[in-house]
């Protein structure tokens, strides 16, 4: 390219928004959020073998202030779902979901009054992981899909959009 | 030990007692709803039988039979090794039974959980509220009568 051959090798011309996006995929900070079994093929996508620092998303974070991707993984219910939908809430933009197993995807084997039948009822998810509970190469699998859509955002997409003012819950009536 | 609890609760209680069963070594006791609380505090401070342990507490639902719910005390004496089983008949007109918590303490959250499921309410309980439901529920989920997927709209979601 023209400009680049006049500043010399240490220099590319890109677009804000593609390297922008190619930062944001490559260091997703999970949020993980196991709630049942799936949170131990979780763990065990972290550990030495399966390796998911491979994918740059090894920086677990316990608290969702600092957390860009939200892993669902368990089962959630009713009363668990103010939870999962306050931490979704306190997470800051931009921000992805993974429903990860059958539980969280659509209630799984619970199919109960107490057990939600599918997190997408009350927070959005972008991808949902198959299985009970799935391997961890299928959480790998979710992560390379969720980096794919990362890819393709713009900047400005995010720009506007306010952080939510959190109500209080779990208020004790007496 | 079994004929001694039977001859020492039908003395001291000779008309709460309506059934005594005995299958395959497990001696349960059906008793009249109004003197359950007399009679656990009698088993238990009773030096000799000293059932000292409330191992569970529970419902059931008979569905349509006469006396819908049960109401089930399983007690365990620590000192004799033995166990035995108190049951208590509750009709769904007058869902109400004394509550057992000044004996054993135990049964506060057992009977908050019988409460939450069943719908039985335990007159004297110091606290009785929902166990597992949220508060605003307005139903009693192992009743025969509630559909296993539960009632649409009953229980809230956040708003997406």
């Amino acid at each position: 390219m023209g400009l680049e051959s006049k500043l010399g090798p240490s220099f590319i011309t890109t677009t804000i928004d593609a390297v922008v996006s190619w930062a944001r995929k490559n260091s997703l900070w999970p949020m993980p959020l196991g709630i049942s079994c799936c949170a131990i093929e979780m763990m065990a996508a972290a550990d030495p073998r399966f390796d998911i620092a491979r994918f740059g998303s090894e920086v677990m974070r316990f608290t969702p202030r600092q957390c860009d991707l939200l892993i669902v993984a368990g089962t959630v219910t009713y009363k668990m779902a103010k939870v999962v939908r306050k931490i979704y809430d306190q997470m800051p933009e931009p921000k992805w979901v993974i429903s990860m197993g059958a539980c969280a995807s659509s209630g799984g084997m619970f199919r109960s009054y107490s057990v939600v039948q599918g997190i997408d009822q009350f927070v959005p998810v972008d991808v949902y992981v198959a299985g009970c509970p799935p391997r961890p190469e299928n959480l790998l699998n979710a992560i390379l899909e969720i980096q794919k859509k990362v890819g393709k955002t713009s900047v400005l997409e995010f720009d506007d959009k306010p952080m939510i003012e959190l109500p209080v819950i779990n208020e004790r009536k007496n | 030990m079994k004929e001694k609890i039977e001859s020492k609760l039908r003395e001291k209680f000779p008309q709460a007692i309506l059934e005594v069963t005995d299958f395959r070594g497990d001696l349960t006791f059906l008793v009249d709803k109004n003197s359950i609380v007399d009679i656990c505090k009698f088993l238990k401070e009773d030096k000799e039988l000293s059932f000292d342990l409330l191992v569970d507490l529970c419902g059931v639902d008979r569905a349509k039979r006469k006396d819908r719910f049960e109401v089930v005390y399983h007690i365990t004496s620590l000192k004799n090794k033995f166990r035995i089983r108190l049951k208590v008949r509750v009709d769904e007109k007058d869902c109400v039974v004394d509550s057992v918590t000044s004996v054993y303490p135990t049964a506060n959250w057992h009977e908050r959980e019988t409460y939450d499921m069943f719908g039985i309410t335990f007159r004297n309980h110091p606290d009785l509220r929902r166990m597992y439901m949220p508060e605003e529920f307005e139903y009693y989920p192992l009743r025969k009568d509630f559909p296993l997927i539960g009632i649409p709209g009953s229980l809230s979601l956040p708003k997406k």
